[in-house]
């Protein structure tokens, strides 16, 4: 635990260290405010809810949140610091998880900045802030399992910038495979039962069933499962790679 | 127990390259001992199986008593490692750096204060402390790795190329900082600059294509040259024939040679199989009256030994 501990600070200051963290809380925050406001109609529904901002929290994340995750390991293999990481007496588990809580705890901090909107909604009505609450809950649980992914595909190279691209387009996958733009390449001649389970490993469709308010068991264990799964698969590859 | 480094049959291999090839040997503590070998000769492969940072195909390595393999945790605890080219985390203060480094290593309070009071006086870097370490000269980023690597006063310390990039005096400074370590911890320094042997080490091993081809003491290095014990005369141009030919006459000799000096001619009297004729030289030279102007006896040159054995490599 204590090693982990000091391995996710030094992962957490290090975004602070360069202008990343800044240029992506300020992105962050103005793309949070403009959809809310703007494409999400967030005055003339006339409703004290922040369903303009959940529903267009996915988009955002599809592109700031490999950006977070690019840098985990692919920098550490370029600079070959990660040779330093792996002779410190740490085991892989505890590098890959608190490089993880690391880049979490940073999301986490942009998410909850975001609470002016929630001021706002409270100032101009009587929203139900139980289902804002569970709507926060489902954030942060889509970018825990986009950020371990984003991490376990930063393990695999190098170069952050193919890091951010296969990043963003593994996301794009899992968010959109519950629905047809993704499901119609598999329809036709994938068994309908493998069409089921690729449509049942959409973020979207489980982040949804959070964010109306239902703390859904099924959507929370899925998460929780995707950013395990991933976070093992990092650790092999990890192992892997320094392998040779 | 006194060896601190065993290495028992490690081999590494690369899908079809073996870069380390069935390489065993043990470092007692008090050792210093200079890893030589071509570039490309496993020398880095077999210390990143040593720190755990590889692991070997066939074959394992202890620590002070734990297996890399099966114990890696307490192992790396023990061991300092400045890995090849010192990598470092660029984006931290070379303070902020040390402290993750010395917190990682367990060390708190008091102790951690002095330890690391200690490393940045021993590497100098008080004027570069709140510097971002991606920032400093090669020279300092290497010394950085060196603070790193000593900084919990580990009783292994395994060095990747500790000196290069350094200017000479620091080089100077690190080899005393290693001579120093070296009487209560089990040092391995990899290198390619064959003085840094004598200078610090008190047993080489050269590896070459993965297989260690000498295993001994600088001093057998030396008595391996052709040049050991050799005996060079320096003398006016027109004694030099005359002298050569009394010298041959000696019976331990094998050949002399002629060496063009700045001024005048040295001849160089190369002994058979390394045998001391440095005193009948001498009695010849007074018997026969010959001006020398200056006499020496050569150890025996070590990049010619490194050459002889690692032959068809790149010479390093």
């Amino acid at each position: 635990m204590r090693e982990l501990r000091i391995i996710t600070m030094r992962e957490f200051f290090a975004y602070f260290a360069t202008p990343l963290a800044y240029v992506f809380l300020v992105i962050f925050l103005a793309g949070a405010g403009a959809v809310t406001f703007f494409i999400g109609d967030f005055f003339s529904r006339r409703q004290a809810d922040l369903f303009s901002f959940f529903s267009f929290v996915p988009w955002l994340f599809l592109v700031l949140i490999p950006a977070v995750g690019m840098r985990l390991w692919a920098e550490e293999r370029k600079s070959g610091s990660i040779e330093l990481l792996m002779t410190l007496p740490v085991t892989t588990g505890q590098a890959v998880g608190g490089k993880f809580l690391a880049a979490w705890l940073f999301t986490g901090i942009a998410v909850v900045l975001t609470f002016p909107l929630w001021i706002s909604v409270n100032y101009l009505g009587d929203p139900d802030n139980g289902v804002i609450l569970a709507g926060y809950v489902g954030t942060m649980l889509m970018a825990g399992a986009l950020l371990a992914l984003a991490g376990c595909l930063s393990a695999l190279t190098r170069n952050q910038v193919i890091a951010f691209v296969v990043g963003t387009a593994a996301s794009f996958l899992f968010m959109m495979s519950g629905l047809d733009l993704v499901l119609s390449v598999f329809k036709g001649w994938a068994p309908p039962y493998v069409i089921d389970m690729i449509s049942a490993l959409s973020f979207l469709t489980h982040f949804q069933t959070i964010s109306q308010g239902l703390l859904h068991l099924p959507a929370l264990v899925f998460f929780a499962t995707m950013i395990i799964v991933c976070l093992f698969i990092n650790i092999q590859i990890v192992e892997l790679k320094k392998a040779g | 127990m006194t060896n601190l480094i065993e290495v028992d049959s490690v081999t590494k291999r690369f899908g079809a390259i073996i870069a380390v090839d069935d390489v065993s040997f043990t470092v007692r503590r008090g050792e210093v001992l200079g890893f030589l070998g071509p570039n490309g000769a496993g020398k880095s492969t077999t210390m990143r199986v040593i720190t755990g940072y590889l692991p070997p195909t066939i074959g394992t390595a202890r620590v002070c008593g734990q297996d890399i393999q099966t114990h890696p945790v307490e192992a790396k605890r023990k061991i300092g490692f400045l890995p090849e080219g010192a990598p470092l985390y660029g984006d931290m203060s070379v303070q902020g750096f040390l402290e993750f480094i010395a917190r990682i290593r367990n060390l708190s309070g008091k102790h951690k204060k002095s330890r690391m009071d200690d490393v940045i006086e021993r590497m100098g870097l008080a004027e570069v402390l709140f510097q971002r370490v991606e920032t400093l000269s090669k020279g300092y980023k290497r010394r950085v790795g060196m603070a790193q690597a000593i900084l919990h006063d580990p009783d292994v310390l395994i060095l990747d190329e500790p000196t290069d990039g350094l200017d000479p005096n620091q080089k100077h400074h690190v080899r005393e900082l290693i001579r120093d370590m070296g009487s209560d911890k089990a040092i391995i320094i990899s290198t390619h600059i064959l003085e840094e042997v004598d200078a610090v080490c008190t047993r080489a091993l050269i590896i070459d294509r993965g297989t260690v081809v000498l295993d001994g003491t600088p001093g057998d290095l030396h008595a391996r040259s052709r040049h050991h014990n050799a005996v060079v005369l320096r003398m006016k141009g027109d004694e030099a024939n005359r002298a050569a030919k009394l010298l041959r006459a000696i019976p331990d000799v094998g050949s002399v040679e002629k060496l063009d000096a700045a001024d005048g001619v040295s001849l160089l009297v190369v002994p058979r199989e390394g045998k001391f004729v440095a005193e009948a030289v001498g009695a010849a030279v007074r018997e026969n009256n010959i001006q020398v102007v200056e006499m020496h006896t050569e150890a025996g040159k070590l990049d010619e030994v490194f050459r002889q054995l690692t032959v068809g490599e790149e010479a390093a």
